[in-house]
């Protein structure tokens, strides 16, 4: 699979690498390994090139056009797609085009946003769980088995209430809430194995609190797993937003987001497919290009890993 | 190995009460079904309003633990509350249920066979077409949120449909209303009705397991006891379906009772797009009608279907792996 040609890996430190100097110069030169390893994957790479693509579409796009976000263009109302109105126009008057980039800003923004904190969370609870055991680890653990019998959507549906009226930050609070327990499971599995090996120890024994130990000595060295999940966990934030807003619990009225543009575009979706298909395409394409950049994430950090998509 | 189940049995029903108290909490403090009565047409007195919500247990002026006390009291004799329109939540319940399940069972069931034979498919067949396509179709699936999918598959069926001049596919409830005829008749109706949202359900847990079946079974295609068992002279089939599937199956199990809790959120999309009147929807409506009680039975049940998922999981394991029967 991996089109390993021998590759030099101590070449760009001009110095002679000697066995006994390894911290700086491997470092760099593993970073640029692995992104020489990530460019080589075409698949990964549209996804970058499409996510890219998409960001600057989502906050450049709307000053491309002529309509802003609430105008309304009186002489077309459901009109389709055309020079004026590039995905067409709503009952209203409504640019479809500026609503379509505005719910993709948005989403993106939630995507991003759920994703790092609840990574954060996930570093925190199973760092700490893996690094301390005995009953921390049996108490956070407990939490995070009561989190998973609760499945996360029907938390989220039950608190949406409180959510009206209130800023978008707090429906991102809590998608990042309750979506970090299986990563800190996973986190707290590699914290327990790190936490035998000799620099841990030898760290510990030379007095280093604890808190320094877990954020600079195992953390760090599990950062291909967090990178990547990291990377992965947008995608499933994308989607559990847009599920969540597709019931009218998650983001609220005067914001759109990809799913409550879904949800209006739907009952039109035969009659008026403009409505509905550039909101619904442009997600997809968001969903499916974070998970081919994760899967080459994986892959390029870890190349013994068994691959989900391979090209 | 008895005992280690029973153990977990335990874990897990704790789990249950706590998640069931937590349900409760939850829906008692965020939802408000005063607003509901305050706003009926011909407004209501205060003191008719507090007396109807005393009598369904739902004033948010009784302290939420006394409230909580009352209702868990009721749970343990078998009594969910009543729901705001004054209906016992466990007759409606009985009622759903069969609906939900129907969905799931099958939903489950299907999905993981499903996923388990493209993932070997996509092994056995590793870089060439029928993998890639195969690989391709599942991540387009698991980049479609069910509700996109459900929808899509609505529209799909629309067009068949259209084409074929005859309803094939039905896309509104479980059967047609009011329909006579011989049980034939009435089962094809049914089946007629059930192919749409079975699929939308389906489909993405197929996709699921599919990539990681892939993966286990690529692991075990290159291991030693494969090559061992085809050199003691089993058919290369043989040795794929005894030795590789069997080993390659142990990993999916833990993705099982994780799979499951994914299919019941989207059980609650494909019932409310399919306007079939399960679980699913009655909680989307519960929580729009502030409907205390039928949320926090609803919480129950979703939490004793994964503990029953994840003790199927664990009974799985147990059939897969002789080491964790000798535990």
């Amino acid at each position: 699979m991996s089109t390993s040609t021998p590759t030099p890996v101590g070449r760009q430190a001009p110095s002679v690498a000697t066995p006994n100097q390894p911290p700086e110069g491997h470092s760099v030169s593993r970073h640029r390994l692995v992104l020489r390893r990530l460019v080589r994957k075409r698949v990964a790479m549209a996804g970058v090139v499409v996510l890219v693509g998409l960001f600057v579409f989502a906050f450049v796009g709307p000053s491309l056009s002529q309509w802003g976000y609430e105008s309304q263009d009186f002489d077309a109302f459901l009109a389709p797609p055309s020079v004026r109105h590039w995905f067409g126009t709503t009952q209203i008057g409504q640019d479809v085009y500026v609503r379509a980039m505005r719910g993709l800003q948005k989403s993106l923004v939630i995507g991003l946003l759920v994703a790092v904190f609840s990574t954060g969370v996930a570093m925190v609870v199973g760092g700490c769980a893996g690094y301390f055991g005995g009953w921390v680890d049996r108490m956070l653990m407990w939490l995070v088995d009561l989190l998973l019998v609760l499945p996360a959507f029907l938390i989220i549906a039950v608190l949406s209430p409180g959510l009206r009226g209130r800023s978008w930050l707090w429906f991102v609070a809590l998608l990042a809430g309750f979506s970090w327990m299986i990563t800190a499971r996973v986190v707290r599995g590699l914290a327990l194995s790190l936490r035998e090996r000799e620099f841990v120890q030898a760290a510990r024994f030379i007095g280093v609190p604890s808190v320094m130990i877990i954020f600079r000595h195992l953390l760090p060295n599990m950062s291909s797993f967090l990178i990547t999940n990291a990377t992965i966990n947008v995608g499933g934030a994308v989607l559990a937003e847009t599920g969540l807003s597709y019931f009218g619990f998650g983001v609220q009225p005067p914001d759109v987001s990809l799913g409550t543009l879904i949800v209006e575009g739907t009952p039109s979706a035969l009659t008026y497919p403009w409505l509905f298909h550039f909101a619904a395409g442009l997600l997809i394409l968001t969903v499916l290009a974070v998970s081919a950049v994760g899967d080459g994430l994986r892959d390029a950090l870890d190349p013994h890993a068994g691959s989900g998509m391979t090209c | 190995m008895v005992g280690f189940l029973l153990r977990r049995f335990f874990n897990y029903l704790i789990l249950i009460l706590l998640a069931a108290c937590v349900g409760y909490f939850l829906a008692a403090s965020s939802l408000n079904p005063r607003v509901r009565f305050e706003e009926r047409s011909a407004q209501p007195p205060p003191a008719v309003v507090d007396q109807a919500l005393y009598a369904l247990n739902l004033n948010d002026k009784t302290p939420i633990v006394t409230r909580f006390a009352t209702w868990a009291s009721g749970v343990v004799h078998g009594d969910l509350g009543k729901t705001v329109d004054g209906d016992l939540v466990v007759a409606e319940l009985g009622q759903r249920v069969g609906v939900s399940l129907r969905l799931l069972l099958l939903g489950s069931v299907l999905g993981g066979v499903l996923g388990v034979l493209a993932g070997v498919v996509c092994a056995v067949k590793q870089y060439k077409l029928t993998d890639y396509s195969i690989t391709l179709i599942s991540f387009l699936l698991l980049a479609t949120p069910v509700f996109l999918l459900a929808v899509l598959l609505k529209l799909g069926g629309l067009y068949v449909n259209q084409t074929a001049g005859a309803t094939i596919f039905y896309y509104t409830g479980e059967y047609t209303p009011g329909l006579s005829g011989g049980w034939w008749r009435l089962a094809t109706n049914r089946v007629q009705h059930l192919i749409l949202p079975t699929l939308a359900v389906v489909l993405p847990s197929a996709a699921f397991y599919s990539r990681y079946q892939r993966s286990a079974m690529l692991d075990v295609l290159s291991s030693d006891f494969l090559r061992t068992a085809v050199a003691k002279g089993l058919r290369r089939r043989q040795a794929l379906l005894w030795h590789g599937l069997r080993t390659a199956l142990v990993p999916m199990v833990t993705f099982f009772a994780y799979q499951f809790g994914l299919l019941l959120i989207s059980d609650a999309f494909v019932e409310k797009i399919f306007a079939w009147h399960g679980m699913g929807e009655w909680f989307i409506d519960s929580v729009a009608s502030s409907d205390v009680n039928v949320v926090a039975a609803i919480t129950l049940f979703a939490a004793v279907l994964l503990l029953l998922a994840g003790l199927v999981a664990e009974l799985a394991y147990a059939v897969l792996d002789p080491r964790v029967r000798d535990r």
